[in-house]
């Protein structure tokens, strides 16, 4: 174990990011006939991959910080998938912190979720069955990622892998150590998987195209009239000027 | 008073009053002792800050000891090189009149113009352009006018400029001075060796000159404004790259970028218009110097969140609109049914997101410029000059049937339109026909308007 190369292991990558696409929320069912005044609803919140892949390639811990009114507010998981639940009655903000493997990121990140427990439309009947679920889309962003980290996470599907500069190679991986533990991380067969929403970059990307050329144009329009009355307002600066 | 005596009218006039109120001002003004009146209005009749002249020396009488006498003497100049006698007034002292030389000869300086040899021309001097006559001529003016070029230029028998004679001289003193040196290290010192004349150098700089000097005041302004945005923009780059770690590639792309872009854009938007020049160059160049400190804060996050990053961005590129254009921007975005917070925040969709709210701000931008120019042209039209177009005015001119019309808000899709149109009170705003230019019908703008 010499030490040029774990400096070389060590070594940070300008230009480069690698991003972790997640999703963040809560599910909360109704409990109906057996829900009391201070537990009326059975929640989970969870971070998860986006594409439901195993995020404890990069996420060693989270933590979510409860509303104090709950025992122990702090609860840590320690492994994938990264979820709590509870039972409560009330809507309040859990802050969610990550923290990373020592070789992706020392500093853990912070997320705000805002618990959901009623549905937004509050004439309709409550159901037992169907939960209530909001989630939010977000990538989390590494910059200058080290040499290490990039070549640890190079086969997992989770992290969204970065076009490396020219000439540049990785060593390989090692190879995943446990096969039925990296499958327990992922939330494919998550019960909660039906509700899951689904995000697509497709849609939204096509309606901002739409909106920009709409700009686009309408910005050519207004060039053209500023530019006549420009010649038009020439035209009486150098006849005034006579 | 005086010119009543020059007049010979009587002294007295028929007002005693009259002649009061005159008087107690003279009186006043009559600050100065020693000095006469007379002398006192020359400077205006005001006293000056600093009296140069200490007043109470002026009256004082030469040391009693002393007898003076003015005397008319000859005398000579050492300037001279003929033998000219002249006479002066002399200031004698107790019978001695002063010695010395003639007291105006040593102003009478000269260069030390080179003389070179016909065999040193042939050997070091030849040039092309330049004839051995033409060489001699110049010389000789040279020293007849003491190298005061353009004295010698307008003097030269055949056209040359300024710079070329001075080229010459200087190039055949400088070969014949290094020719004639002993060892070339004798001659190094010397100025005319170290640094030798530099026509292209000169022509340039004098070109230069005489562009500054002649340019109009909006130039001026312009030139001030870039010359301040670039600043910034070195500045605002200099801090971010103090803030990093030494060696980061990325930033320093995008410095050069930013301030080619800066000063394209101060180039085209400019000429444009006199009245919004410092709104339109100075944004566009600002945004380009916080987005790469945006940037630069970005990375030195190591993680972020991508929604986040774009909030801090989007911050950057609105830093220089004011509050109401920002949300006219979010109207803008919820009329073309596009999200504030985009719901799907991939990389792309954040940049497009960003550059979508970027080319909105340029849209309203553009409108404004196109409300100061209509307002501009009306005035003209109505040869009210002084209806300048200032910020909100309350009673905006339609325009001309001629002219196509504007309209204030922007109308964008389909579905939303029929909505929006119900909702608004007043005058209608899209399809809106021009009036005639007899009536001048005031409009009332809305928070919405621009």
């Amino acid at each position: 174990m010499g030490k040029p190369e774990d400096t070389e292991r060590k070594k940070k990558l300008k230009d480069v990011e690698i991003s972790v696409p997640i999703v963040y929320g809560n599910a909360a069912f109704w409990l109906g006939k057996k829900a009391s005044e201070y537990q009326s609803h059975k929640w989970t919140v969870y971070v998860r991959g986006a594409t439901n892949e195993d995020l404890s390639v990069v996420v060693k811990r989270v933590v979510f910080q409860l509303h104090s009114s709950f025992n122990n507010p702090t609860r840590v998981v320690e492994s994938a998938p990264f979820e709590l639940s509870e039972s409560g009655w009330g809507e309040f903000e859990i802050a969610i912190t990550l923290y990373f493997h020592n070789d992706v990121c020392e500093k853990p990140l912070n997320l705000y979720h805002h618990l959901k427990l009623y549905p937004e439309d509050e004439s309709g009947p409550m159901s037992i069955k169907k939960p209530v679920v909001v989630e939010f889309y977000n990538e989390i962003v590494f910059t200058e990622p080290s040499e290490s980290f990039l070549a640890r996470v190079q086969n997992y599907p989770a992290v969204t892998f970065p076009r490396l500069p020219a000439g540049f190679t990785l060593p390989s991986s090692a190879p995943i150590e446990d096969e039925s533990k990296r499958k327990r991380g992922d939330t494919k067969d998550h019960p909660l998987n039906q509700w899951f929403l689904n995000f697509s970059e497709a849609d939204e990307l096509l309606q901002l195209a739409a909106a920009r050329q709409q700009v686009q144009a309408h910005i050519a329009k207004l060039r053209r009239q500023i530019s006549v009355i420009d010649g038009q307002n020439q035209q009486f600066k150098s006849s005034s000027d006579q | 008073m005086d010119a009543k005596d020059i007049l010979g009218l009587p002294k007295t006039p028929l007002p005693i009053t009259q002649e009061k109120k005159p008087r107690p001002q003279k009186d006043s003004q009559r600050k100065p002792d020693g000095i006469s009146r007379e002398v006192y209005a020359l400077t205006g009749g005001l006293a000056p800050l600093m009296p140069s002249i200490d007043a109470s020396q002026l009256k004082r009488r030469p040391p009693s000891d002393e007898k003076i006498t003015w005397q008319w003497l000859p005398f000579t100049s050492s300037a001279r090189k003929d033998d000219l006698q002249l006479y002066h007034w002399v200031r004698v002292v107790n019978g001695v009149p002063p010695t010395g030389d003639y007291s105006f000869a040593k102003y009478n300086k000269s260069v030390d113009v080179i003389k070179y040899t016909d065999e040193e021309y042939e050997k070091y001097l030849t040039d092309p352009v330049w004839t051995k006559e033409e060489t001699d001529q110049l010389f000789d003016l040279c020293e007849r006018f003491d190298l005061r070029f353009i004295v010698i230029a307008d003097r030269f028998p055949t056209f040359r400029t300024v710079e070329e004679l001075k080229d010459r001289y200087y190039s055949v003193s400088r070969a014949i001075l290094i020719a004639r040196a002993p060892s070339p290290g004798e001659v190094a010192g010397h100025p005319l060796v170290k640094e030798p004349y530099n026509v292209s150098q000169e022509t340039e700089r004098k070109r230069a000159l005489s562009m500054v000097l002649s340019q109009t005041k909006q130039q001026e302004r312009k030139d001030a404004e870039v010359l301040a945005e670039a600043k910034r923009i070195a500045e605002s780059r200099m801090a971010a790259q103090g803030a990093e770690e030494p060696d980061l590639p990325v930033t320093s792309d995008i410095g050069p970028e930013s301030v080619e872009r800066a000063i394209g854009h101060g180039d085209t938007i400019s000429p444009s218009s006199v009245q919004v020049p410092s709104a339109a160059v100075a944004p566009s160049t600002s945004i380009m110097a916080d987005n790469a400190s945006t940037l630069a804060s970005l990375r030195m996050l190591r993680v972020y969140l991508r929604t986040y990053a774009l909030e801090q961005m989007v911050q950057a590129a609105s830093s220089s609109a004011g509050l109401r254009t920002i949300k006219r921007v979010e109207q803008t975005l919820q009329d073309l049914e596009v999200n504030l917070k985009p719901k799907v925040p991939t990389k792309a969709v954040c940049a497009e997101h960003l550059e979508l709210r970027k080319e909105i701000l340029t849209l309203l931008n553009l409108q404004k410029q196109l409300q100061y120019k209509e307002a501009e042209g009306s005035s003209f039209r109505d040869g009210s000059y002084g209806d300048m177009p200032g910020t909100p005015k309350r009673s905006h001119r339609v325009v001309d049937q001629d002219r196509t019309f504007v309209p204030d808000a922007i109308s964008f899709g389909g579905e939303r339109a029929g909505k929006r149109e119900q909702k608004r009170k007043g005058p209608g705003r899209v399809s809106e026909t021009p009036s005639s230019p007899a009536h001048k019908r005031p409009r009332k703008m809305k928070a919405s308007d621009l």
